[in-house]
């Protein structure tokens, strides 16, 4: 711990409100104003839910509910032991009525198994079992409670909050963000104007399970109602301290939060729990406290309602799983009246447009961003890069975009790669600033996505060529076994011709012998057939016993016998249909003397038409079908490559 | 005179016989099993052993280019394959050849299995054991560890193989350009 500022220094200058800068970074207008003014609002309850069910990074849960199910606000839908899954929960009580794939909240808007709730409008919730003792429970307790809970960090990335609670590194520095740095955004803002009596519990709760030596609660210095809130909720805790951050964007980052306030670098490939400090989302810690104190598990979260286009934006409480048009129509969007309608969830900075309306809020939606015509430009053409490295004196992370940009396009990855794409968190700083209209963040997320895919590509590449070498050594094995055997019973043959000495005109003889005495018994039973009749009488007795045993079996196992018979006549049946059909296939070959390929065609259409007829004289018909119609494929294959042969 | 000339000839001579035996010892001291260019090249190429490029398998192309063959035999890996065995071998980098076929989507093996009949030659064909069954028994595709080869659909009697592009999903999607025009990603505030 050495390596960086000693914990003493960081309380120094936290106490004397020096803190320290992160590089670059831009100052974009806040706009903050627009839904910042009105308390956050109930939304109305959305008649139909689509509960998404992945919802942060991390693993799939298994579905425990089906369609036809009738739910509660709060049931759990999808339930996992894997560690990084986070469940699911009904956002009100109704009826499941799909189950399926629907449009998701991603860029990309490609379908994602989604849960669809038809509210009943009661919104009964479950029984909640809160743990309002939490400072006697186990740590465990409270991490599966949290779990359970379905709590994933609520900033945006979407980290499960057990996973990161789980924490077993020395801590220093427990960071509370609530800097909400991102233009237009205001639901962190609001949340801890009206709630932070619940934020401050929900700290209390992850002080409790972590144990950090200092609790820091960062503000951006552009909301002071919100500074005020916090430190009143908080001034009666010694180790908790609330700090006014200078407002650059992006200052909430989490790196760049760390570095502002203790000068700290998270390493490049590490955690900021390498350098003694854990950061939560104020949003994250009010649904932690609604988790233990109340049981409540997330179905709800403050979602900004922002932008000119419409009449009133605000703040909502909104359910998880609410349309995204729903939340716009009750913050008074009319679409029509939009030359471009244009949809954003998340900022300005680091949303994306939505490909579709019907998407759903999700756990790390904090903000739908609509746009007037003239609020947001279009992107212009790019023009080329004139190397005046703004974007680098921009960045937050002290890359160079310029050349990231550069061999990103050239697809040069690896140059890319030594450049530290991968350090970059695509804040859109160096966009923002760029002359050129470049669109910077853009180029980066496809070398990113690129150079994911070419290592996934690899590693399976590798699977393959193992997979492929023991094939081979197992055939060569095989191979070799067979040969080996082959061999030894070579030798043994060899061995017994030279062990039996007089050679093989002896046994010729024997051959002969016995050849001549089987001729001379057949001879005889043939004369003497009443003989035969006898001996078979005799040797009756046997099988029959058999066959009672058999009809026993029968009587139990009967459906299945007679199946078994059925398919074997439908076997023959198929074979006999097969042979008239070659006959038939072939005297068409012999008359008209057509091309192949329209035989192969015509036989098949032959078998296609002749297998209903006999299935009517069949009852296992389904089996038949299936067979005549595998034997007509295979006959119509041959044909084809019959043809491809002649040709 | 005559005795620095043949002690000059002498030394040479042994200093020749010393350096012959250490290179003699370090050729068998560390001799190379496999040709590393090989290896080099096989680790460029996709593993799908497909054999489009008219060998049995990747390592065998590998064998051949290191031996001087054409670079742009291999389909599955395509531009970036060629790309970088250019690189590799000093070469120039040429479009694929279209006799060998053409760069296509990633795709995997899907068997209709009610049509299956369990002969098992699909079993037999495919190059990394992706295909699970027995005889007279359906049969099925282990997607993850299909490479998509092509192999298992000309021996299928019956057709019932079908090469299906994998489907894209939020994790392997990648941002496209074509989008940025209509404000893809929102990156700038009017002030």
């Amino acid at each position: 711990m050495s390596a960086f500022t000693d914990f003493d220094t960081i309380m120094e200058r936290l106490a004397s409100r020096k803190l320290w800068d992160f590089p670059g970074g831009v100052r974009p207008n806040g706009q903050k104003a627009l839904s910042n003014t009105h308390p956050i609002d109930q939304m109305p309850l959305p008649k139909t839910l689509f509960v998404p069910l992945k919802q942060h990074i991390g693993v799939d849960a298994d579905l425990i509910v089906k369609v036809g199910d009738h739910v509660k606000r709060g049931q759990p839908l999808t339930e996992s032991h894997n560690p990084f899954a986070v469940p699911v929960h009904a956002s009100s009580s109704g009826t499941i009525t799909e189950i399926a794939p629907k449009v998701s909240a991603h860029p990309s808007g490609i379908n994602e198994l989604t849960i669809v709730i038809e509210t009943d409008g009661r919104d009964h919730p479950v029984k909640y079992t809160p743990i309002a003792d939490y400072l006697n429970q186990e740590r465990a307790c409270l991490i599966e409670a949290i779990c359970k809970a379905g709590i994933s960090g609520m900033g945006g990335a979407g980290f499960p909050t057990h996973v990161k609670s789980n924490n077993v590194k020395p801590l220093e520095f427990l960071i509370i963000n609530g800097v909400e740095c991102e233009p237009y955004i205001s639901a962190d803002d609001r949340l801890m104007r009206e709630h932070a009596w619940q934020i401050r519990q929900g700290i209390d709760i992850l002080e409790h399970l972590l144990s950090p030596k200092q609790v820091i609660i960062a503000i951006e210095d552009n909301k002071p109602e919100a500074f005020k809130t916090m430190s009143l909720a908080c001034q009666h805790q010694t180790s908790y301290q609330v700090v006014s951050i200078p407002t650059k964007y992006p200052a909430g980052g989490e790196k760049q939060l760390i570095q502002v306030l203790t000068s700290r670098e998270v390493p490049s490939d590490g955690l900021p729990v390498d350098v003694g400090c854990l950061m939560y989302n104020v949003g994250t810690c009010f649904a932690v406290s609604d988790a233990i104190i109340e049981g409540k598990p997330l179905t709800e979260r403050v979602v900004t309602l922002t932008g000119k286009a419409l009449s009133q934006p605000k703040n909502v409480w909104a359910r998880i799983g609410t349309p995204v048009s729903d939340c716009l129509q009750a913050a008074g969007y009319e679409p029509e009246k939009q030359p471009y309608p244009n949809i954003i969830m998340g900022g300005p900075m680091m949303g994306f447009t939505l490909k579709s309306a019907q998407c759903p809020i999700v756990k790390t939606t904090n903000c739908l961003l609509a746009p007037a015509k003239r609020e947001l430009p279009t992107l212009e053409q790019e023009k080329p890069c004139i190397r005046c490295s703004a974007c680098a004196d921009a960045c937050p992370v002290s890359l160079l975009p310029q050349q990231l940009f550069w061999y990103s396009k050239s697809k040069e990855y690896e140059l890319v790669e030594d450049y530290n794409l991968f350090d970059c968190i695509e804040c859109g700083a160096c966009a923002y600033v760029c002359p050129s209209e470049i669109p910077l963040v853009h180029y980066y997320r496809v070398a990113k996505a690129d150079i994911r895919q070419q290592k996934i590509d690899k590693e399976k590449s590798e699977k393959a060529k193992v997979r492929f070498e023991s094939r081979k050594a197992r055939l060569l094995a095989e191979k070799k076994a067979r040969e080996e055997k082959h061999r030894l019973a070579a030798e043994a043959r060899k061995k017994a011709m030279k062990s039996d000495g007089s050679g093989a005109k002896d046994k010729i003889a024997a051959a002969l012998a016995r050849a001549k005495a089987k001729k001379a018994q057949q001879a005889m039973k043939a004369s003497s057939p009443d003989k035969k009749e006898d001996l078979s009488a005799n040797e009756n007795p046997i099988p029959s016993n058999n066959a009672v045993a058999s009809s026993v079996a029968e009587s139990k196992h009967g459906e299945n016998k007679s199946d078994k018979i059925a398919a074997a006549v439908a076997r023959a049946k198929a074979k006999k249909a097969r042979q008239q059909q070659e006959a038939k296939a072939n005297g068409v070959n012999a008359e008209d003397k057509k091309p192949q390929p329209q035989n192969g065609a015509s036989s098949a259409g032959d078998a296609g038409t002749e297998t209903p007829a006999m299935d009517t004289s069949n009852s296992d018909s389904d089996k038949k079908k299936k067979i005549a119609a595998a034997i007509a494929r295979a006959k119509a294959k041959k044909a084809a490559q019959q043809k491809n042969n002649d040709t | 005179m005559m005795s620095y000339f043949s002690l000059a000839v002498l030394a040479v001579a042994v200093l020749a016989v010393i350096f012959g035996l250490i290179l003699g010892y370090a050729s068998i001291k560390f001799k190379v099993q496999s040709d590393p260019l090989v290896d080099q090249i096989d680790n460029l190429l996709p593993q799908t052993q497909c054999g489009q490029c008219g060998y049995p398998g990747c390592r065998p192309y590998a064998e051949a280019v290191a031996n001087g063959d054409e670079i742009n035999k291999c389909p599955p890996g395509g531009e970036s394959t060629i790309k970088d065995l250019a690189d590799l071998m000093g070469v120039e980098a040429k479009p694929l050849s279209a006799a060998h076929g053409v760069e296509d989507v990633k795709k995997v093996a899907y068997i209709r299995e009610d049509e299956c009949i369990g002969c098992t030659k699909c079993i037999q064909a495919c190059p990394v054991d992706a295909i699970l069954g027995a005889a007279k028994q359906m049969h099925t595709i282990i997607i993850d560890e299909c490479t998509g080869c092509d192999l298992c659909v000309e021996p299928c009697p019956v057709d019932c193989i079908d090469m299906v592009p994998l489907q894209e999903t939020s994790q392997n999607w990648k941002w496209k350009f074509s989008q940025t025009g209509t404000g893809d990603i929102p990156i700038r505030t009017v002030q």
